[in-house]
């Protein structure tokens, strides 16, 4: 085989390996360090973060199973909040009449914020909505939870987050 | 035809082909469905419709009921 031939096929090649790779951006990782909320300009105030186990759940107004979560977040929230426990419920609507409505009507005892420009999610890549990613007192992501049915799902999320609560600091 | 000749034609095919398999063009993610899941999208949001659908079912397959699926197009419900 000749130089040149050598170097068409090694260009095509390359070119056929670009072009069907598919572009896909890495998700957040378990083990690894969930990204600085504070780093993506989020409407709302973000509560106190430092040292706590932190649930941060990506949620919207128009998914059903978001707003069946919110109760049991609220009542989470009051529950374990004196034991290092924070709920951060991040929106992903991009308006903000239904974001505000919907707050309002529910009254959460747990901080929302809305990421209206969708650059942390787009960070994170959550699989579905609503989706939930557990933190513990470092910033480190323990766990990952996609969904939310109802019983089965709150008394798994509530097993992981007292878990992680009894971790020596 | 020589492989040379063959080149931009190639650039040209992998360039497009390249575009079909971007993450981002080949599905809407979860955070991106509110339209989908808007009220109009749901199949059933006209009951005269649905009626006259089901009736045209009936009708046809001599059966009824089993059709459609719950929620509309945010895949979360």
């Amino acid at each position: 085989m000749s130089y040149p031939r050598n170097r068409f096929s090694a260009l095509l090649a390359g070119l056929l390996l670009a072009a069907f790779t598919p572009m896909v951006r890495a998700e957040v990782a378990v083990g690894k360090t969930f990204p600085d909320l504070a780093a993506y300009a989020l409407e709302g105030t973000l509560p106190e973060r430092a040292g706590r186990v932190v649930l941060v759940d990506f949620w919207a107004t128009w998914c059903g199973p978001c707003k069946t979560s919110f109760p049991f977040y609220s009542a989470l929230q009051t529950e374990l909040a004196p034991r290092g426990f924070t709920i951060v419920a991040v929106s992903v609507d991009q308006k903000a009449a239904p974001y505000s409505e919907f707050v309002k009507r529910l009254a959460p005892s747990f901080q929302t914020v809305r990421d209206g420009a969708q650059k942390l999610v787009a960070e994170t890549r959550p699989p579905g909505m609503p989706t939930c990613y557990l933190l513990d007192r470092h910033g480190v992501l323990r766990l990952v939870h996609t969904g939310f049915h109802g019983e089965a799902d709150a008394k798994l999320l509530r097993t992981e987050i007292l878990k992680l609560l009894d971790e020596k600091p | 035809m020589k492989p040379r000749a063959l080149l931009p034609a190639l650039v040209l095919v992998c360039a497009l082909a390249g575009g079909c398999t971007s993450a981002q063009l080949t599905r809407v993610q979860p955070w991106e469905r509110a339209a989908l899941a808007d009220y109009t999208m749901r199949p059933d949001r006209d009951p005269l419709q649905t009626a006259m659908a089901e009736h045209i079912y009936f009708s046809r397959e001599a059966a009824s009921g089993g059709r459609g699926v719950g929620g509309s197009g945010c895949g979360c419900n």
